[in-house]
């Protein structure tokens, strides 16, 4: 018998606190993405809220709440975070397990918003993007997920392959934003 | 020297700074231009071509005399403008394009020889013979070419990029800009401010006009206090507006810490900003232009305004008998300036006749300058009337053609701006910028009060279009004094006088020009050079087309201007490129093993984005040859395990999964069984072969495919276009689950033995056959386990979730290691694949269709698919294209090499006779000699024949014998077994 | 320059891929002919003015959309799902 152990992919990532930002890797739990086939989407929205208690969110949205979300993650295409999918769900989407895919952090303080504003164009006004707000965009050259969770807290995501570069892009970005003080 | 009791910066604590090691002092918020002046030093520079001593013209980014170098090494900033420059404790400056000084520089001697400089020197003179234009003009012109230079070491500074978001940009913090912001951001839009300076307020802080009762200056810090205490308000000082581009994004440069000495690399030099506005107002001021004539270019003649600017905000009069020579109005302020502060005004001398002094001076109407002298300093000019001329001592002359709006960031999208007579230049032309609105000076307003006006009915404009109401806000009470000139570009006369100060034009360069018959403004700019370098023509521009609609006959707004161009003043590259050197060139992907792997010591070349080991070194090996040999045997011998994450996986599940299978990929997959696998290619609509790889069924409804490492993402967006655009009505989803799975491939006679100790389940040949595949766990880790073999061995490839991947490939790797195997690398790897025939990108290079590869017979005629009909193009079945076999050194030579062209034995070898070329080449340690695929014209009918290979790049040639492109196991027995 | 997602919004070019003409909206049938094809796959008219391409907002939602924009004045009228535009067709 083997024991084979799990690593995260930020592994043993110790939070980096720079000027008011913090930047932490996110233990997210099961992430399941779901791509509702064509016209069940009423069945699913239905299904998610009797087996999770919350809505498939609509575009550039996520619903529920910090123990367990649905983001919008796409065309046609949302995932559940922090709680595993009920079977159920496969009657109308197409479910894949993501759990391991991505790395996950959540980027949090005052210049938190500044220091996305060094990686990604989007427009992370907080009269914009709002709380529960999400959206698929680049930061720097990688294809993320950057969802506002409080009113200066950003769950980020991008490709678990690209751990270090995405500790190496937001470390440059944070480092310039608290040297502005 | 300074003013007792002038200028607005603060005076109490001196800070030192040093220009070409010698020190000098001067306070917070100088200039190094202000600086330098206060210390009563003139001679700042030295001019492009002829070498002359240069002092500085102006008091702002068009400066084109004062450029120095900053700092030294990796740090090194060349053509650094010292009237943007602030000083700070400890600032080093050198002089540049002087040798072996700034006094004496021996290249001067291009002055005296100027005669034969004039405009087209280097184009008639460097002219033949043809060979000598690389080996012996080019490094002449490039060691006489002036300004500044890089230091050839690595950027030591940090530069940054960011981006910014608003409803309205507004670009200059003068009155005008001022007011626009004030009443957008009351009209409750998010209002973003930008000024090139280091201080708000624009002209303000540089006349001594009173708006609302205070200074100028105290006005505009009160409106800049009250616009900081807004949270819709970004201030940005320091930042230029470089740029306008499409759909409202605009280029904007911060130099966040040019004025310190902040250097720890993490604090960024400068900011490159990405500014996106709903609505932008262009409030960029104008500039004073300067006035031709004999000798105007030496140091202590300067603009009018720019005498006032370093009178009023920094408290420094340029000289100690001040000349004035302008032809309107506005310039005799500057004289009213310097009386008030006590400096002695020598004359004024104005070339209108109807014109009356405001003040004490002595005034000298319809006069002209028409020389001057001091070779490193002004001493005198001479001065021209009707009546004769007369000579007078002066250390500095302010002197004024008018002004010129700065209309630049209106033309970036093609627009060109408006001729307008009553002052004498251009403006911008409405609606060249969509949504833009230009206001004050910039737009020909030249009075505080039609600037401060104009700012407000700009906000208006712009909130009304947000669907804003406009709060309401008056304009200040100010002077409201009409702009009088009468144009002079240049004063007749014999001599050489400078139109374009950076780049040595003078008048009769832009009249040889004309002769010449460079008459269009954008040849006589590229045949004089007038209008090029870091001030790009600004402070010249008007004045030599102005000069040339004069020589051409022709009016001004027929001669037209040249193109302005982002960026407005220079921008590093570095800033540009910010962020994306070194690391954050390009994301890298690494793969659960990458530790495991570095900590064997495996060397790692990159496949697309991801790392991968190339081979694993053990004790002794010398080169990687010896360790891709062994690590062949372990598969051919024993078992062998290597990290195969990086293929892509997409996830396909829908009741029409299969059908759009079948409908990407040639063959069918409607058919496949549930548990089993098959190869797939997959080709672009043009017939060409695109991508090719394994797909496994795991439902009826539900298929994971794998794509190659390098067109992974290209193969994703292929699915999506035939999903949502070729065939929108297939019930079908597609997920990336590359990068939730760690997948390594087990290969090898004892790979099955590996795995049974393993798994949780026993395998054997029944129930999992070549091609199988299905759930698997390993102590209780639930997986996937697909029995495929890239290498031809008895082979699988086992995928967990990658959070298992570290800890499963420890396990693997001792594993192996414990069986006489162990890990391989993706040397090994190929060499395992070019013995079987098995083809790569190197292969199908997005030139070759399935005919060639001989996968024809793949596209399966009962069915379309993408590309089915374009690859039945009778072209592209020809049997003498050049089609894929293998190649094996038949020649004294054993040595193949990929990239080497093929030739018939006894034929030259010359492009005309190429017969085809090898692809994939390595040392075969299981047949003992080297191996290659490739392709040749007429394919296996070649199979036999002796060909010339032959390699020009590496001076490599031999004969191969054409045979068949699987070397090893042609029936594929090994894999099955 | 900035695209605007139907799904999405108004977002910066670097998260979309350019594709070309939407010609390929119109995939001809497998027996259309050698002059059919060759228009699909190769012909494009690449005239100064209106265009409608095909992009896809591959770092946002992934959807393929149609663009139609003037190439003289760098306006862009509008975008739609090619999904939707091709559905609507059918």
């Amino acid at each position: 018998m083997v024991d084979l152990i799990a690593k995260t992919p930020m592994n043993g990532f110790v939070p980096l606190k720079l000027g008011n930002v913090t930047l932490s890797e996110m233990a997210a739990g099961p992430i399941t993405s779901i791509s509702p086939f064509n016209d069940t989407g009423k069945d699913l929205s239905a299904a998610l809220k009797a087996a999770h208690g919350m809505a498939v969110p609509a575009a550039n949205r996520s619903t529920g709440k910090a123990s367990a979300r649905a983001i919008w993650f796409g065309r046609e295409q949302f995932i559940l975070m922090g709680c595993e999918a009920v079977q159920g769900l496969a009657n109308y989407a197409a479910l894949t397990d993501q759990s391991d895919g991505w790395t996950i952090v959540e980027l949090k303080g005052a210049g938190a918003a500044d220091v996305l504003a060094r990686v990604t164009p989007l427009d992370l006004r907080s009269h914009v993007f709002k709380k529960g707000h999400t959206a698929r965009s680049d930061l720097m050259h990688m294809a993320s997920s950057i969802t506002r969770t409080g009113d200066n807290t950003f769950l980020i995501t991008v490709f678990r392959s690209m751990a270090g570069t995405l500790l190496h892009d937001l470390q440059r970005a944070m480092e310039g934003v608290a040297s502005r003080g | 020297m300074r003013v007792a009791g002038k200028g607005q910066i603060d005076q109490s604590t001196p800070i030192s700074f040093t220009f070409d090691g010698i020190q000098y002092r001067g306070f917070v918020g100088d200039t190094v231009a202000s600086a330098l002046l206060a210390n009563d030093i003139r001679l700042m520079a030295r001019s492009f071509k002829y070498h002359r001593p240069r002092g500085v013209l102006t008091a702002g980014s068009e400066e084109p005399n004062a450029l120095m170098t900053v700092g030294r090494d990796g740090a090194t900033d060349p053509n650094v403008r010292a009237t943007v420059q602030e000083i700070y404790e400890g600032l080093e400056l050198r002089s540049q394009n002087a040798w072996p000084s700034l006094e004496y520089d021996v290249m001067a001697v291009n002055d005296l020889a100027s005669p034969f400089l004039g405009a087209g020197f280097y184009y008639k003179t460097f002219m033949w013979p043809r060979a000598f234009w690389e080996r012996v003009y080019e490094p002449i012109i490039r060691r006489a070419a002036g300004l500044g230079a890089l230091s050839g070491e690595k950027q030591s500074d940090k530069y940054e990029r960011a981006y910014a978001h608003c409803d309205v940009l507004v670009i200059g913090a003068g009155p005008a800009g001022l007011m626009a912001a004030l009443k957008a951001a009351k009209s409750g839009a998010d209002v973003i401010l930008a000024d090139e300076d280091s201080v708000m307020g624009g002209r303000l802080n540089s006349e001594t006009f009173e708006v609302d009762g205070q200074t100028g200056a105290d006005w505009a810090a009160g409106i800049v206090e009250q616009m900081r205490e807004m949270d819709n308000v970004r201030l940005m000082t320091r930042t230029t507006v470089s740029g306008v581009y499409d759909q409202g994004t605009f280029g904007a440069l911060e130099r966040v810490n040019h004025h310190t000495s902040v250097r720890d690399g993490k604090a960024p030099l400068e900011t490159f900003w990405r500014i996106v506005a709903k609505q932008s107002i262009l409030a960029a001021g104008a500039i004073e232009r300067p006035i031709a004539f004999q000798n105007n270019d030496r140091p202590g003649i300067m603009t009018a305004g720019a005498v006032r600017s370093y009178l009023n905000r920094w408290g420094v009069a340029p000289g100690k008998a001040i000349t004035i020579f302008a032809n309107n109005d506005d310039a005799h302020r500057t004289a009213m300036d310097m009386l008030a502060a006590g400096v002695h005004v020598a004359a004024v001398i104005d070339s209108r006749f109807n014109v009356q002094a405001l003040g004490d001076y002595t005034l000298i109407k319809g006069a002209y300058v028409c020389g001057t002298k001091g070779r490193k300093g002004l001493e005198t000019i001479t001065v021209r009337t009707s009546t004769g001329t007369q000579s007078i001592s002066t250390d500095c002359l302010a002197m004024s053609g008018g002004w010129n709006p700065t209309v630049h960031l209106t033309c970036h999208m093609n627009g060109r701006p408006t001729w307008r007579e009553d002052i004498a230049s251009f403006v911008p032309t409405e609606g060249t910028i969509p949504n833009m609105t230009v206001a004050g000076a910039c737009n020909g307003d030249f009075s505080t009060h039609a600037c401060l006006r104009a700012g407000l009915e700009a906000a208006t404009k712009a909130v009304t279009a947000l669907g804003k109401t406009p709060g309401e806000i008056d304009a200040p009470q100010s002077e409201d004094t009409a702009y009088k000139m009468e144009p002079l570009w240049a004063v007749p006369g014999k001599g050489r006088a400078w139109v374009d100060f950076q780049n040595d034009v003078l008048v009769k360069d832009v009249k040889q020009a004309a002769v010449e018959n460079f008459r269009s403004v954008e040849h006589m700019k590229r045949y004089t050079t007038q209008g090029m370098a870091t001030d790009q023509g600004k402070n010249s521009n008007v004045t030599a087309l102005a000069l040339l609609a004069d020589a051409t006959g022709r009016g001004i707004p027929e001669t037209g201007t040249t193109t302005f161009r982002p960026p407005y003043s220079p921008i590093a590259m570095a800033a540009f490129g910010a962020g994306a050197e070194g690391k954050g060139f390009a994301p890298e992907r690494k793969t659960t093993s990458h530790m495991a792997t570095i900590e064997d010591g495996a060397p790692m070349m990159e496949a697309g984005l991801w790392y991968r080991p190339s081979y694993f070194p053990i004790k002794g090996e010398k080169t990687w040859r010896q360790s891709c040999d062994r690590e062949v045997g372990y598969v051919r011998n024993a078992v062998g395990v290597c990290d195969v994450s990086t293929l892509g996986k997409i996830d396909i599940q829908g009741p029409d999964a299969a059908e759009l299978l079948d409908f990407v990929y040639t063959n069918m997959f409607s058919s496949l069984k549930v548990g089993r696998v098959r190869y797939g290619l997959m080709l672009r609509e043009d017939g060409y072969v695109m991508d090719d790889g394994t797909t496994a069924r795991l439902s009826g409804t539900h298929f994971v495919m794998t794509t190659t490492t390098a067109a992974a993402g290209a193969v994703m967006r292929h699915l999506e276009f035939a999903t949502q655009v070729l065939r929108p009505e297939l019930d079908v989803r597609l997920m990336s689950v590359t990068e939730q799975w760690a997948q390594f491939a087990v290969a090898g006679p004892q790979s099955r033995e590996l795995l049974n100790g393993l798994l949780d389940q026993t395998l054997d040949n029944e129930t999992w056959p070549f091609m199988a595949c299905g759930d698997v766990s390993i102590s209780g880790v639930k997986g996937r386990l697909f029995r495929i073999s890239y290498s031809g061995e008895h082979a699988y490839e086992i995928a967990v979730p990658a959070r298992y991947g570290d800890s499963l490939f420890r396990t693997l790797t001792a594993k192996t290691t414990e069986m006489a195997g162990g890990p391989y690398g993706v040397e090994a790897l190929n060499v395992l694949r070019i013995e079987k025939g098995f083809i790569t990108h190197a292969e199908i290079h997005g030139r070759v269709t399935a005919f060639d590869i001989g996968m024809g017979r793949m596209i399966s005629a009962k069915k379309d698919c993408i590309g089915k009909t374009m690859a039945a193009r009778d072209g592209l079945l020809d049997e003498g294209r050049e089609r894929l076999m293998g190649f094996k050194p038949v020649g004294a030579v054993k040595q193949l090499t990929a990239g080497a062209h093929l030739y018939n034995e006894g034929d030259e070898a010359t492009a005309e006779l190429d017969k085809g070329y090898l692809t994939s080449v390595a040392f075969s340690p299981t047949l003992g000699h080297f191996m290659a695929l490739g392709f040749v014209r007429g394919g296996p009918e070649r199979l036999g024949d002796r060909l010339r290979m032959v390699d020009y790049m590496r001076q490599i040639e031999t004969i191969v014998e054409v045979c068949d492109p699987v070397f090893f196991d042609p029936k594929g027995e090994r894999t099955r077994g | 320059m900035r695209l605007s997602c139907p799904i999405c919004g108004e977002r910066d070019i670097r998260e979309f891929y350019y594709q070309g003409a939407d010609v390929a909206l119109n995939r001809p049938a497998p027996d259309a002919g050698d002059d059919a094809w060759q228009d699909y796959v190769y012909l494009r008219d690449n005239q100064p003015g209106e265009h409608r391409d095909l992009w896809q907002h591959e770092s946002g939602c992934g959807s393929w959309i149609v663009v139609s924009r003037n190439t003289v004045t760098h306006e862009v009228s509008g975008a739609k799902l090619a999904k939707e535009m091709k559905r609507a067709k059918a």
